[in-house]
């Protein structure tokens, strides 16, 4: 048997030009902000009728059912308008931060991130496509909880198109948190855990209404940006709504959204290369 | 012209799990792969040809060394690496849930195509692999192999000069394999593509590629044109015998050669200078041990001989397919 040698060694260092050689090959084009965005959008979209189909009738049903649940509890006064509020918004927290944290988890443990990273993508873009497109599923729920919600507890249904300020706006705060959460999780159950927990957090906190809440709670329910989402939105089922406060709370929302999709796209960074 | 050079006086240390101890997944690596070139990294399972080509791509930073493409610094640079290669990976996760079409066209434009183009690029690719029936078609609803021929697909559209394909073709019927082949070839031939594959399957190994670089727990032991390689074991042919129960050990010629033979089973493998296996063949095709015979076999050196020649390792882990 012939022995041969390796005819590669280790330990022979070439100094190799430290920039750009002259004559490298030109680079291809980095794909731009929106159209990768609008891209990433489409195809989370398209991702919906394969698979996200049941989850959103799961989320509209839970909605549903909690607002049928709460009837039994409390009349329709104020404490009404918060728990139709916050139910309609349940929605938007079930899937933006629930499903969305569960979705980058899985991508990111099963290597799925690689294939974008190998893209000349910027990473805000297949962060705020994955969390638009996840924004975007919730619509059909959280309209219907909102009509179902007031028609049952007779509250006025003028003011609706508040939802399409609050799901937005409360669904890229959440969005951002729940992708945050899936990227940074270690584990992938790790981040379903994070999504169910936030989920949680959104129920409890959202539904219930705030002044029966012990003062430590109430603090808890001060720092979920949903609740920002659900107060614009109780807000607005008044005879005469305060404005000002009602932008005040939307503008909390989009802070925290700004900010939890910066977060989130740091956390991309981070777990795409490694 | 070496245009394209990667120098890896590379250490990559990495920790696992707590208590399984540090893994060296590559170790001082150093490959030149030359513009235009089909390059293969061949090993076992483990042999760290993965974790190569994620530092390759910019995926993963190694510990020291330098990877050059193109004349780009990928180590200083990470993000040039996506703007040169187009990286088949063996996972599909990202893909699994959009159709063969979408995928594709998505995968265009996040390589900075206009949309007109992603889909004229989409279209192209699909006739080209012959996935234009399942273009409709969930990545997740198909076969192992047409999955792998979608992310293929996806790899391909918009041009760039370096494609690293990490196991492109596991899973794939022959038809497949063939249109991977020709459009890696056309690509190679109109665009002068350079081919950075990564495989263990030794017969893939000997047919397509130019030159391969063998690995062995994270160290090139070998790296050479599949014809130099095996000229290094060009002295030895293997005969592999199969007998029909048990061997025929009364027979003296076949107990002398039992000590030589590696057993699976029914089957032994030798490896012998040409004339003593001439007088094998003439033992066993003869006598008593004939009776015995069920099937043999005398082939010339595959890469796997060489990979077991140079010292590697694994004993088992190569696949001829």
């Amino acid at each position: 048997m012939s022995v041969v040698p390796a005819e590669v060694l280790p330990g022979a260092v070439r100094t190799l030009p430290q920039t750009a050689a002259p004559g490298a090959a030109e680079l291809g084009p980095p794909a731009r902000l929106w159209p990768s965005l609008v891209a990433v959008y489409r195809a989370q979209l398209s991702r919906a009728r394969v698979a996200r189909i049941p989850l959103l009738f799961v989320a509209t049903f839970q909605s549903v059912g909690i607002t049928v649940m709460m009837r039994g509890v409390v009349d329709s006064g104020g404490e009404a308008q918060s728990v139709v509020a916050g139910s309609s918004v349940l929605v938007v927290a079930y899937v933006a931060l629930n499903l969305l944290s569960q979705y980058f988890g899985q991508l990111r443990s099963s290597g799925g991130l690689d294939h974008y990273a190998t893209l000349p993508v910027p990473p805000a873009a297949v962060v705020l496509g994955a969390a638009a497109a996840y924004a975007s599923f919730t619509v059909p729920g959280t309209l219907v909880t909102a009509v179902f919600g007031c028609v049952l507890f007779g509250l006025p249904l003028a003011n609706l198109w508040i939802l399409l300020a609050v799901i937005p706006l409360a669904g890229a705060a959440l969005a951002g948190l729940g992708a945050a959460c899936g990227l940074l999780a270690p584990r992938p159950e790790l981040a379903t855990l994070l999504g169910q927990l936030g989920m949680s957090a959104a129920l409890l906190l959202g539904v219930l209404p705030a002044d029966r809440m012990p003062g430590i709670i109430r603090l808890a329910r001060d720092l979920l940006p949903s609740t920002y989402g659900v107060e614009a939105y109780a807000r607005t089922f008044g005879a005469d709504p305060d404005w000002a406060v009602v932008l005040v709370d939307l503008g909390v929302c989009a802070g925290v959204g700004v900010v939890s999709l910066a977060v989130a796209t740091w956390a991309y960074r981070r777990a795409a290369v490694r | 012209m070496r245009g394209l050079s990667k120098t890896y006086p590379a250490v990559r240390g990495r920790r696992g799990a707590p208590g399984t101890p540090e893994v060296r997944a590559t170790d001082g690596v150093e490959l030149d792969v030359r513009r235009g070139e089909v390059f293969g990294l061949l090993g076992p399972n483990g042999a760290g040809k993965s974790t190569l080509v994620r530092q390759l791509t910019g995926l993963l930073r190694p510990d020291a060394g330098r990877v050059e493409i193109l004349g780009h610094d990928i180590v200083r640079h990470p993000e040039r690496a996506a703007r040169i290669l187009a990286y088949l990976g063996q996972e599909s996760s990202a893909l699994d849930e959009l159709t063969v079409s979408l995928a594709a066209e998505t995968t265009g434009r996040l390589r900075g195509l206009d949309v007109r183009r992603a889909r004229a690029e989409r279209d192209a690719v699909l006739e080209e692999l012959g996935l234009t029936p399942l273009a409709g078609r969930a990545l997740k609803k198909l076969s192992g192999g047409q999955r792998r021929l979608a992310c293929l697909a996806a790899a391909l559209v918009g041009e760039r000069p370096l494609l690293v394909l990490d196991e492109p073709t596991t899973g794939m019927d022959p038809v497949a394999r063939r249109a991977v082949w020709a459009a890696v070839d056309r690509r190679r031939a109109e665009h002068g593509t350079t081919v950075l594959l990564v495989t263990h399957n030794v017969i893939e190994a000997e047919t397509v590629l130019d030159r391969v670089a063998v690995l062995d727990q994270g160290r090139v032991i070998a790296c050479d044109t599949p014809a130099g390689l095996k000229e290094r074991v060009a002295g030895e042919v293997r005969v592999e015998l199969v007998w029909r129960e048990r061997a025929p050990l009364e027979v003296p010629e076949v107990a002398v050669l039992r000590e030589r033979a590696v057993e699976s089973g029914r089957r032994w493998t030798l490896r012998l200078a040409p004339e003593e296996a001439r007088a094998v063949v003439a033992t066993v095709t003869g006598g008593a041990a004939f009776a015995a015979l069920d099937d043999f076999t005398l082939a010339t050196p595959s890469l796997e001989d060489v990979y077991l020649a140079l010292g590697g390792a694994a004993r088992q882990g190569l696949v001829r397919a």
